[in-house]
């Protein structure tokens, strides 16, 4: 009588098969879960990275696998004067549309952070120019930048008669980079400003009342509360946002592709003018990798940053 | 500044705070320093999309003059582009492209990202947060310095001009983000509930599919509609590795296969960029919530 009641109170749990058990082996689930990130992040991140370094120091084209010419490519770019160009325009298309993208970003934060009506309606508005694809944008700018119909122009002159010509945007080297930065400081606002304002909403409102009694200026609030309890998420924001500003495309690629006489190349379109229609695919991969060292500096100087700023919280590093 | 000297032995109470706190809620001051500014932001964001849908249905014949008719508003708005887009190129196929690649290249970030993130923040293995900080780390390797060896391997596998190429590839920029947005997702669910359901017997699967999953779901929206617009958008890699006009995706083709010659068909092109566009755009809508709080969520990680 026992003895049935035993068998009968372990069939209610029946010992699960070979199967199941290897499923719930720890070391062997966390193998099967990593496995597939790990293959796709390994195959098609890890290893491009490091094929692309080693391109850079192969004469491969389009076609042809390339031998090993050790820094040839590196030695022919230090003498290209469009190489340099583009350098300068990289980093200067990246300072001026970073100051610009986080100086108009963090206003439209603070101005979306009062109290307004259709609040989440002029949120998801803001958004739209981050979620539409940039490339059409960006048709839609080449065509506000128009020599002959542009809109601006028309504004100017026609409507408020301030100048007396059409402003050639693309046509000359200035004028080119100043509207392509104007259109990355367009795209880049939304996506400052969005992230900001979640940033500004953690801060406890007590801070500004006892501010507020202590007597201080809106501009003392701002200096000594909200800016330095923005900082942690600012420099999170500003290393994205310089990392994809520096090897920004896209925007430039779909304007002036390089244009007018390759003076608003960046590093990125340069190497895909000369990697991929050009075949060069060795001196592409050069333009590309000469990019890392810029790209691992933006990412050093925002890390340590907020690791500083950290520690002066008190707050452990995790 | 000899005023502000005069003024200061007067009592500060009611000289500092009662005129702040009045001038703070005074409805003009409000107007100038909120409502102004705020204005012509959205007018300056929303501009070009107005500029291209005023342009994708004017008639050329108003397109190219200004002093006749008012570039702002259409005189007999026309549907010519866009039937010339939807009819006479390869619009819809761009599109049918477009939609498989970011349906496909969602599901699969979709998948290993879900896998991965449970690992890395739920079974805790020796070295999980190294490879967090790797994972985060890829999310920053921009695509603009992969694309030439990407290319040499896409050649070699066989793959090029071929959807399938941007299907696997994706995933590189979709898996980080996606694991490190549900890494911050799974933190938020209790860990308790996995606790009990391990005390009861289930196995760790059974707890991964009944019990973390469900909860998880807007966390895996949430990922999903990221994954779907930013494959959406994604641009380099399109253009690198698909030469054929029928394979091309919506960006790429509006670009490379519109603009022809020195004489810009800027109807057409207007009229391609807002129905390639429109998708997302109302997707967006629909799932704005999530966007919003995902975005706030991933940067507060």
């Amino acid at each position: 009588m026992s003895v049935t009641a035993a068998t009968d109170w372990s069939r209610v749990r029946p010992q699960p098969s070979a199967l199941a058990r290897l499923f719930d082996w720890k070391p062997f689930l966390v193998f099967i879960c990593m496995l597939p990130a790990a293959a796709l992040l390994l195959v098609f991140l890890t290893y491009p990275l490091g094929l692309g370094i080693w391109l850079a120091f192969t004469d491969t084209t389009i076609g042809r696998s390339g031998r090993w010419v050790g820094l040839e490519n590196f030695e022919w770019l230090m003498g290209d004067p469009i190489f340099w160009s583009a350098v300068f325009y990289s980093v200067f298309y990246t300072a001026v549309a970073t100051v610009g993208k986080f100086g108009l970003g963090l206003w439209l934060a603070l101005l979306l952070n009062n109290h307004l009506p259709f609040k989440s309606l002029l949120r998801a508005i803001i958004l739209l120019p981050w979620i539409v694809p940039t490339v059409l944008s960006a048709i839609a700018f080449w065509w506000i930048y128009d020599p002959q119909f542009s809109i601006i122009s028309y504004i100017l002159v026609d409507r408020l008669g301030i100048l007396d010509h059409n402003i050639d945007f693309l046509g000359s080297t200035w004028p080119a980079r100043w509207s392509l930065i104007a259109a990355n400081i367009w795209r880049g606002i939304p996506f400052v400003a969005i992230s900001l304002l979640a940033g500004l909403q953690t801060i406890s409102p007590s801070l500004y009342e006892a501010a507020l009694l202590d007597g201080s200026t809106p501009w003392q609030r701002f200096r000594f509360i909200t800016f330095p309890l923005l900082l942690p998420i600012l420099a999170i924001v500003m290393t994205f946002s310089i990392i994809f500003t520096f090897s920004d495309f896209q925007l430039v690629y779909a304007i002036t592709r390089g244009g007018p006489v390759n003076s608003t190349h960046l590093l990125a379109t340069l190497a895909f003018q000369r990697g991929i229609p050009g075949g060069q695919l060795g001196e592409g991969a050069a333009i590309a990798v000469s990019m890392i060292p810029f790209l691992v500096f933006a990412t050093l100087f925002s890390y340590f940053a907020l690791a500083r700023r950290k520690w002066q919280q008190g707050e452990g590093n995790d | 500044m000899s005023e502000a000297t005069l003024a200061a032995p007067e009592p500060r109470p009611t000289a500092t705070v009662a005129p702040e706190t009045m001038s703070w809620d005074s409805r003009a001051r409000r107007v100038v320093t909120i409502y102004l500014p705020l204005a012509c932001f959205v007018v300056i964001l929303l501009f070009p999309f107005y500029w291209m849908a005023v342009t994708a249905f004017k008639p050329n014949a108003e397109l190219y003059d200004y002093k006749t008719y008012n570039p702002f508003w259409i005189a007999s708005p026309t549907l010519d582009h866009i039937y010339k887009l939807l009819f006479e190129t390869a619009y819809p196929r761009w599109l049918l492209t477009t939609m498989t690649v970011a349906i496909c290249a969602t599901f699969l970030s979709l998948l290993s990202s879900t896998l991965a993130a449970y690992a890395i923040q739920r079974l805790r293995f020796r070295g999980s947060q190294y490879v967090g900080l790797a994972i985060y780390l890829a999310y920053l390797v921009p695509p603009s310095i992969q694309f030439i060896p990407l290319a040499t391997m896409v050649v070699q596998l066989g793959l090029f001009d071929s959807p399938l190429a941007l299907i696997l590839v994706y995933p590189t920029f979709l898996v980080p983000f996606c694991t490190w947005l549900l890494i911050g997702y799974f933190k938020s669910i209790p860990y308790e509930l996995e606790e009990c359901a391990l005390i009861d017997g289930a196995t760790r699967l059974q707890i991964l599919t009944q019990i973390t999953l469900p909860l998880a779901v807007p966390g895996l929206i949430s990922a999903g509609i990221f994954s779907f617009t930013l494959s959406w958008n994604e641009f380099i890699y399109a253009l690198a590795f698909i030469q054929s006009s029928e394979n091309k995706t919506v960006p790429v083709a509006i670009l490379t296969e519109l603009v022809s010659g020195d004489v810009y068909q800027w109807g057409a092109l207007m009229a391609g960029s807002l129905l390639g566009s429109l998708p997302v755009a109302i997707f967006y809508s629909f799932f704005v919530d999530y966007y919003v709080s995902s975005l706030t969520g991933a940067v507060k990680e």
